[in-house]
């Protein structure tokens, strides 16, 4: 159930939060074993405080919409009194000491946290098969990847382990998962969610933002994480499609995607367009330079972080993580600032292509969730690198730092699902779930 | 320091610390650092400056 059709039942008295946990927990209990999604759960913890909640809720204190609902956070944010391993060995004896912002923000709304989600480690890579924990594997396939980072968050949410979910997203992190497990996956503006109490990767590309079952449901978390100054509690009015203009960014972004996922994009993007919605062709200039500034950004940024504890410990990493910090080492400064350049000019790129339009479309995930272990897989007659195809369309908008949502566009003929992305403007994101919730209500089924 | 020297001394630091599972991931860095140097708003200290359309770096 969504947070949308639980929390007036909640409030209603109808169901009780405790009852609501209990069906996660039974869910973790059931499906955990098999997908590897939850690295803590905090069970006991769950059950007082949904009991708490019942009680407050009774006694006339609702809190709003997140009262009594069960949420999973990503591994990589501080809960206090749980640790937070991000995925780790490095950090498996690690305790917080406090909540992150966003944590507490949560906990003040009244959320109910069950546990904390298994990621890819460090959150550096796309697929969530290399964490201290284990593997993390896809609900619709279990061969498969559920994507990452934040793999966990979105096993949780497409399987109602919890309701909702917190994740982090510094090339896709949140985007790719929830295309892969078939979700909601929204990366607000850089900067919009504090990253404080958040094991970094790069501390200019990581956002915090929210995966639910909905869209309405992912404005519901977004909006509790904000800042109390800056939230904005009614969710957007949903608009017609018709008068909405996007623009598709067909160079670069459409033209490295899988056959099926090809297939489903172009179906989806002709249902706006019979529902009325304007879609013209937009130019990223530097859309082919996107990758090596990212890369050159991520590496460095990272690398500045793992110094110490690859020299110390470095057989505490898995070992495809350890090889990506050990070469992050070697890049250059000035390789660096050209990247840092790149990123400016990139930046305004993006803000070039949304003059005039609504926002941006084009897919979130060029292929369906790959199998686990695969280096590679096949895309217009050749091989790439999974880690490369599954970064190519989240990743722009982590250098650029425009908020982007990626929502179910309906699946391939294996029953992989496949996600669609919007990207607003800066300064916009309400607009942008506006649109995204006009685009959820008519896209549901293509495939 | 080009990206062939660059390279060459990276791969020889990661044979001498026993990481040969290092060199393909240098290679492929190598490609993007290229790619990178080669993009057109890179400025050469015996031209005009390219800022035009990123001003703020000016």
């Amino acid at each position: 159930m969504t947070i949308a059709e639980l929390a007036p039942k909640i409030a209603a008295r109808k169901i009780t939060s405790e009852k609501v946990t209990e069906n996660c927990l039974a869910t973790i209990a059931e499906l955990n074993p098999k997908l590897n999604a939850f690295i803590t759960v905090t069970a006991d913890a769950a059950l007082a405080r949904a009991r708490e909640a019942d009680k407050e809720i009774a006694g006339g204190r609702y809190l709003g919409p997140l009262h009594g609902i069960p949420l999973s956070i990503k591994d990589l944010i501080d809960c206090k009194g749980t640790p937070t391993t991000a995925g780790s060995l490095v950090r498996k004896d690690h305790m917080a000491s406090s909540d992150a912002p966003v944590t507490r923000r949560l906990r003040e709304a009244g959320a109910v946290l069950v546990g904390k989600t298994n990621l890819h480690e460090f959150a550096f890579g796309t697929t969530s098969e290399d964490s201290g924990f284990g593997p993390a594997r896809n609900p619709h396939d279990p061969t498969r990847s559920p994507g990452g980072s934040s793999g966990g968050s979105g096993i949780a949410v497409a399987t109602g382990m919890s309701v909702g979910a917190v994740g982090t997203d510094t090339g896709g992190s949140i985007r790719i998962p929830a295309a892969a497990c078939g979700v909601v996956g929204l990366k607000p503006e850089w900067g919009q969610i504090s990253a404080t109490g958040v094991v970094p990767l790069s501390r200019q590309l990581d956002h915090v933002g929210p995966l639910a079952a909905s869209v309405a449901d992912a404005w519901v978390l977004l909006n509790a994480m904000l800042p109390a100054a800056g939230r904005v509690n009614a969710l957007p009015e949903t608009s017609s499609l018709k008068g909405l203009r996007f623009g598709m960014p067909t160079a670069y972004l459409f033209d490295r995607l899988d056959a099926d996922v090809e297939r489903t994009m172009l179906a989806t993007i002709e249902v706006l367009r019979s529902k009325g919605a304007a879609i013209r062709e937009v130019a990223l200039p530097h859309a082919n330079e996107i990758a090596t500034v990212y890369l050159h950004l991520v590496l460095a940024d990272a690398a500045e972080y793992h110094a110490r504890t690859l020299e110390s410990r470095p057989q505490d990493y898995t070992p495809n993580v350890r090889v990506r910090l050990e070469m992050a080492r070697y890049v250059l400064a000035e390789d660096y600032i050209r990247a840092l350049r790149g990123k400016s000019i990139i930046a305004k790129e993006v803000d070039r292509a949304l003059h005039g339009i609504d926002v941006l479309v084009c897919p979130a995930l060029s292929i369906p969730a790959p199998p686990i272990g695969a280096a590679t897989m096949p895309v217009k007659g050749g091989n790439e690198a999974v880690r490369t195809l599954m970064l190519r369309c989240t990743q722009p908008f982590n250098v650029s730092g425009h908020p982007a949502i990626s929502l179910p566009c309906g699946t391939t003929p294996a029953k992989l699902p496949v996600g669609l992305q919007l990207v607003g403007h800066k300064g916009r994101t309400p607009a942008l779930v506006q649109a995204a919730l006009a685009v959820e209500k008519v896209i549901s089924g293509v495939s | 320091m080009t990206v062939a020297e660059w390279l060459a001394l990276a791969k020889a630091d990661a044979e001498k610390r026993g990481l040969p599972d290092l060199i393909p991931a240098l290679e492929g860095l190598a490609k993007a650092t290229e790619q990178l140097r080669a993009a057109d708003w890179n400025d050469r200290a015996d031209h005009d400056l390219k800022d035009a359309r990123d001003d703020d770096h000016r």
